[in-house]
């Protein structure tokens, strides 16, 4: 239907989009091998020395440390919690059940500032001091949506006659968890958990408001970026961050293809969307 | 069925008890509902619904200047110094508004011609790989995203060099609201691509051949039916770019100069440095209700159906 003109100049633009998206991930990755601690272009020399200053910064070590346990933990809660909150969603129609699924989007719905500030004064209201727990429960509000919205996503398209079959055979609860919903489910919570922990590794703005002395990762990076210093040894966190985020997205989306549960198309899309909503928070 | 009650009574008490508890969440959904919801909700209810609660009520109370302390008496104060005309805070406001609505509309016309690549010319080969090269920019570090931003507008950066390579003279991007146009461009663009590829992709072959059966040629089709359609995507994708540039202040304070205040900065330095936690929640209302708003246009739009 589009004309020769139409389909060469729709390509060129797709091109151009493309390279606008990943010219400064590269740029910023090549970075890491700048020989010079002047951040120019383009760059003259090269080295692999910025990685062992890197390695050896105790404060960048502290905060990858920080950063991984809190990532870590956060999975675990958004996991255990996303997975019953969606099974119950899903699985039960009962009062206000439209309006659970619309308050478990809010933290995601709502602009990262909000959700932050409100937490900040939710502690200084409680008494509780900020530690790393506080950052733990800030990360959890949105990590959780994740893994609901990736296994309420796989509930929908599973038969509830699985289960009851399950039980008519005389599985009891935990049996029929463990032999029938776990194998439907298993990739989209590992889906979820994937990005779960990439969403945390990486989250600034509710962290900012939620930790105190701590420094995670990325309020390294942020500080650093502040006050413009100890930009090589930034540089390298940074190349470590780019892959630590994306490798974990794109096993997740491996995971999701290889089951054959997400049908192209559409669902894969709708799929992809709601997994999109979340890292901005 | 007498046999097997037999068998299940004969078995070992633990797996007895739990088929009776199995058989009661089934005979009772409510109470399996209950079970399951009951800790994620509480938990949610308490921590992050509360903490809106405490947010909004605090917005009517004041700071004493004197002790710093919170007075928790009812006063409309905060809202009127945000409305007073001799303060900037309307102005950053209607800032945060323009760049936010500039970023938009930049990233729905990039988005478009992608979107539509992907979902009508492309190969399935292409197309998986097109989509991968949206989706991965999105979930790589945000601050590093800006931070390379940062680093190629600055003076000696790839843009300059560019510039004069071409014979160009240099430009002066850097820390200006320049630098955040383009920076909130880029990095909520992927948000824009996803919900529009969505949205094209669902557009019926059959719609294009009869606009062109009834004698419309590319621009007719383009304007008259590709376009509708292709609307509720559109606003979807707009949802994000607008909330999300709406309530940032990481990318005003990397890339911005001393005069590109968002709201969220002055939020952020109200529950930091001022520590008037009353007003910042004041003050961040202000986006809130812009949302609101914003959402129920989306909807009467067809933008939900479209996510």
């Amino acid at each position: 239907m589009e004309t020769r003109t139409t389909r060469i100049t729709l390509a060129v633009c797709s091109t151009l989009v493309v390279l606008f998206l990943w010219i400064p991930l590269v740029l910023i990755a090549l970075y890491a091998f700048n020989g010079s601690s002047i951040q120019g272009w383009p760059i003259t020399s090269w080295t692999l020395h910025w990685f062992r200053v890197a390695w050896r910064d105790p404060d960048a070590r502290s905060a990858l440390w920080l950063s991984v346990r809190i990532a870590l933990i956060v999975t675990g809660i958004a996991l255990v919690l996303g997975t019953m909150a969606a099974t119950a969603v899903a699985r039960f129609r009962f009062f206000g059940r439209d309006a659970v699924s619309f308050l478990l989007v809010l933290p995601i719905a709502l602009p990262g500032i909000i959700t932050g500030m409100a937490l900040n004064s939710f502690f200084v209201f409680a008494g509780i001091p900020v530690s790393m727990w506080t950052i733990v429960i800030g990360h959890s509000t949105f990590c959780v949506v994740i893994a609901y919205n990736n296994v309420v996503a796989r509930l929908r398209r599973t038969s509830p006659s699985l289960i009851e079959a399950s039980q008519d055979l005389g599985a009891d609860g935990w049996q029929t968890f463990r032999f029938v919903l776990w194998p439907v489910l298993s990739t989209a919570v590992v889906a979820g958990g994937l990005l779960a922990f990439a969403l945390s590794f990486d989250e600034v703005i509710v962290t900012t408001f939620t930790a105190g002395a701590q420094q995670t990762l990325p309020i390294f990076i942020l500080d650093n970026l502040r006050q413009g210093q100890n930009l090589p040894v930034v540089n390298v966190v940074a190349f470590f961050v780019v892959a630590l985020t994306v490798i974990p997205v794109a096993l997740a989306q491996r995971v999701m293809r290889d089951t054959g549960v997400v049908r192209r198309g559409a669902a894969q899309v709708t799929e992809a969307v709601e997994a999109a909503e979340i890292p901005a928070v | 069925m007498a046999v097997d009650a037999g068998a299940l009574a004969a078995g070992p008490p633990g797996r007895r008890a739990r088929l009776r508890l199995s058989g009661l969440l089934w005979r009772r959904p409510w109470l399996k509902a209950l079970g399951l919801l009951t800790p994620p909700l509480g938990a949610f209810v308490i921590v992050y619904v509360g903490a809106l609660a405490v947010l909004f009520v605090s917005s009517f109370w004041t700071v004493n200047s004197f002790t710093a302390e919170i007075e928790h008496t009812w006063t409309l104060a905060n809202y009127r110094q945000i409305f007073s005309s001799g303060q900037p805070y309307l102005h950053i406001a209607a800032l945060t508004l323009e760049i936010a609505a500039a970023v938009t509309f930049t990233d729905a016309v990039l988005a478009f011609p992608l979107a539509y690549f992907m979902a009508r010319l492309a190969g399935r080969k292409t197309r998986a790989l097109l989509f991968v090269m949206a989706l991965l920019p999105l979930w790589s570090s945000y601050l590093v995203r800006i931070y390379a931003w940062q680093t190629i507008l600055s003076h000696d950066g790839a843009i300059n060099w560019a510039l004069n390579g071409l014979g160009l003279p240099d430009q002066n991007l850097a820390y200006t609201n320049w630098a955040m146009w383009i920076v909130f461009s880029y990095v909520w663009l992927p948000f824009m691509i996803l919900p529009v590829y969505a949205a094209l992709e669902r557009i019926p072959d059959s719609y294009l051949e009869a606009s062109a059966d009834l004698g419309a040629r590319g621009f007719r089709t383009f304007r008259s039916v590709i376009l509708p359609l292709a609307l509720p995507g559109v606003v979807a994708g707009s949802i994000f770019t607008f909330s999300l540039t709406l309530g940032d202040y990481i990318t005003p304070l990397l890339v911005g100069g001393p005069s590109s205040q968002f709201i969220g900065n002055v939020v952020y330095d109200f529950v930091g440095i001022n520590a008037n936690v009353p007003f910042a929640a004041a003050f961040a209302t202000i986006p809130m209700l812009i949302m609101g708003a914003y959402l129920l246009i989306a909807r009467r739009l067809g933008a939900f159906e479209a996510l």
